[in-house]
């Protein structure tokens, strides 16, 4: 097995392996530590003695190995430290839904979500401390500080492996979706930075998610989440032009989105819409499958976008969904229709000079024949956004409308 | 997401301090550093020199001419920054809050975002 193979198989083990320590011991904090000390080991030996025989075995006999030592040193534990020790490792890791309840762990609600993140992507995600900071681009000891922190918190907010309950469970869920969600976010758009694409990020973020809905298939909103990540992801040699830029839905070329991966997001958030609830994500997805659904822009069915945003306002309210609704009416009533639902919009705190709402009236602006406005909006747009390609983007539009003189 | 907060100096501010007044700045920026690595949102932090060290770098006709001095005519200069990585620009602006500087007239303190990267911490 060469390098690269090791490192799957290491990603993969990981969480596992965690969670039967976790389980086993309790105590995140150190059970993570063993954990990465035995896959630094592992990443040492196995490319030059060979995989073992049973690696999950090895790599779980090897961290408790590792735990014990750690807690050898605390003398009050001594004694029952040495039992464990010599306890026999059992072949096989059980097979439980441990990937489901580290997750509900890393998305404890005393963290922030930057932590909450960054936790998630070590201790279930398998990546290493210098692959999250590089993601993130910070240094590795900012953001091993950060880690140590969040494992910290967790350990003084006194919690214990067992998983939440009732009402809950059902909020941590949530938490871990919007984790997983501004994972996949940060890899898909970077919020700042001169790369649009984080794709490691944005497809980690769907492999995780993909864990959590191979235990939760009657979820109706992780089903949405998933649907939503993949029918987002498979534009994304679309999404920009070979120097970078941005390229706007409406103008891309379509033979390039990922015909299967379309599919496969189409046919969950078509599942997802069975479920006996109805969630912000799968709405999303049911407009981002009407997207997929058009073989151009034109045939885009914008009755059907405009009602599910209707409902994405009834049920998530939320300024932003409604500049989306705006942009949906925009194709169905025209512009005008468009500007006037935006008009409300721009008194609300939240969306004043934001980037998103100055581009999207600018674009109205112009289609409705108003070249002069649309100008100083996109202008103003390019100065109000962090990122250089949807700066490039709106300044390429600005000089589209330029006014003569 | 990233931000500069930059650190604005009056060098003549900065004179009329007294000792201790000079040395609570040092301790609070200080432990204000400490803070930041505690919790994983410095990057990193650069004071600079003063702005009567500064040389003014132009290129007339083809040629480099250089002149001693700041190149701004303004009392305030930059001294210093802190790049950092936190949750939000709220966030940016309760750090920049406690920067001691922040408290006495005549020295600035601004946040902005960082909107490009490449160097070392782009590898």
């Amino acid at each position: 097995m060469t390098g690269p193979l090791i490192e799957d198989l290491l990603r993969e083990l990981a969480p596992q392996v965690l969670g039967v320590l976790v389980r086993r011991h309790g105590q995140f904090d150190d059970c993570e530590d063993a954990v990465q000390e035995a896959v630094l080991a592992a990443a040492v030996q196995w490319p030059a003695e060979g995989v073992p025989r049973n690696p999950r075995g090895w790599l779980l006999t090897v961290a408790t190995r590792r735990l014990i030592d750690q807690l050898r040193s605390d003398r009050a534990r001594r004694e029952r430290e040495e039992a464990t020790a010599h306890e026999v490792v059992p072949e096989e890791v059980p097979d439980t839904d441990d990937t489901l309840l580290l997750l509900f762990l890393c998305c404890h609600p005393t963290l922030t979500a930057a932590s909450q993140t960054a936790l998630t992507l070590r201790a279930v995600g398998g990546l290493t401390t210098a692959e999250i900071a590089r993601a993130f681009l910070v240094p590795e000891a900012t953001m091993a500080a950060r880690i140590s922190r969040a494992k910290q918190r967790i350990r003084a907010a006194g919690s214990s492996f067992a998983p939440p309950a009732g009402a809950e469970r059902a909020e941590r869920l949530r938490v871990v979706l919007q984790v997983l969600y501004l994972i996949f976010n940060e890899g898909y758009t970077a919020s700042s930075g001169s790369r649009l694409h984080r794709p490691d990020l944005a497809r980690e973020a769907i492999r995780l998610t993909r864990a959590v809905h191979a235990q939760l298939p009657a979820d109706g909103e992780v089903t949405g989440l998933l649907a939503l990540m993949l029918l987002t992801h498979a534009r994304r040699a679309a999404r920009t032009t070979p120097q970078g830029d941005l390229v706007p839905l409406a103008e891309q070329d379509r033979g390039r989105w990922d015909r299967e991966m379309l599919d496969e997001g189409t046919g969950l958030a078509k599942a997802s819409l069975g479920a006996p609830e109805l969630g912000p994500y799968q709405v999303q997805a049911a407009i981002a499958a009407t997207h997929a659904d058009a073989p151009t822009a034109a045939q885009t069915d914008w009755r059907q976008v405009q009602a599910l945003y209707l409902i994405l306002e009834r049920i998530a309210p939320n300024p932003m969904v409604t500049l989306n609704r705006a942009v949906a009416l925009a194709e169905t009533a025209g512009p005008r229709a468009g500007l006037d639902l935006l008009a409300g919009l721009a008194a609300d705190p939240r969306l004043a000079g934001h980037h998103r709402l100055l581009s999207v009236r600018a674009h109205l602006l112009e289609r409705a024949g108003e070249p002069a406005a649309a100008y100083e909006d996109y202008r103003r747009a390019a100065r109000a956004t962090a990122s250089l390609a949807e700066q490039r983007y709106l300044e390429r539009r600005a000089g589209r409308v330029r006014p003569a003189g | 997401m990233k931000f500069v907060i930059s650190l604005h100096i009056n060098p003549a501010v900065l004179d009329a301090l007294t000792d201790e007044e000079k040395a609570a700045i040092g301790a609070g920026h200080g432990a204000f550093i400490e803070e930041l690595k505690a919790s994983g949102e410095l990057i990193l932090t650069q004071a600079l020199v003063d702005p009567s060290q500064a040389a003014v770098v132009t290129v007339r006709g083809g040629q480099p001419v250089v002149t001693d001095g700041p190149f701004l005519e303004a009392k305030e200069f930059l001294g210093g920054f802190y790049l950092i990585d936190c949750e939000d620009k709220e966030r940016a602006i309760e750090l920049a809050a406690r920067i001691p500087d922040a408290a006495i007239q005549g020295l600035g303190v601004e946040v902005r975002q960082v909107m490009f990267s490449d160097g070392q911490l782009e590898a």
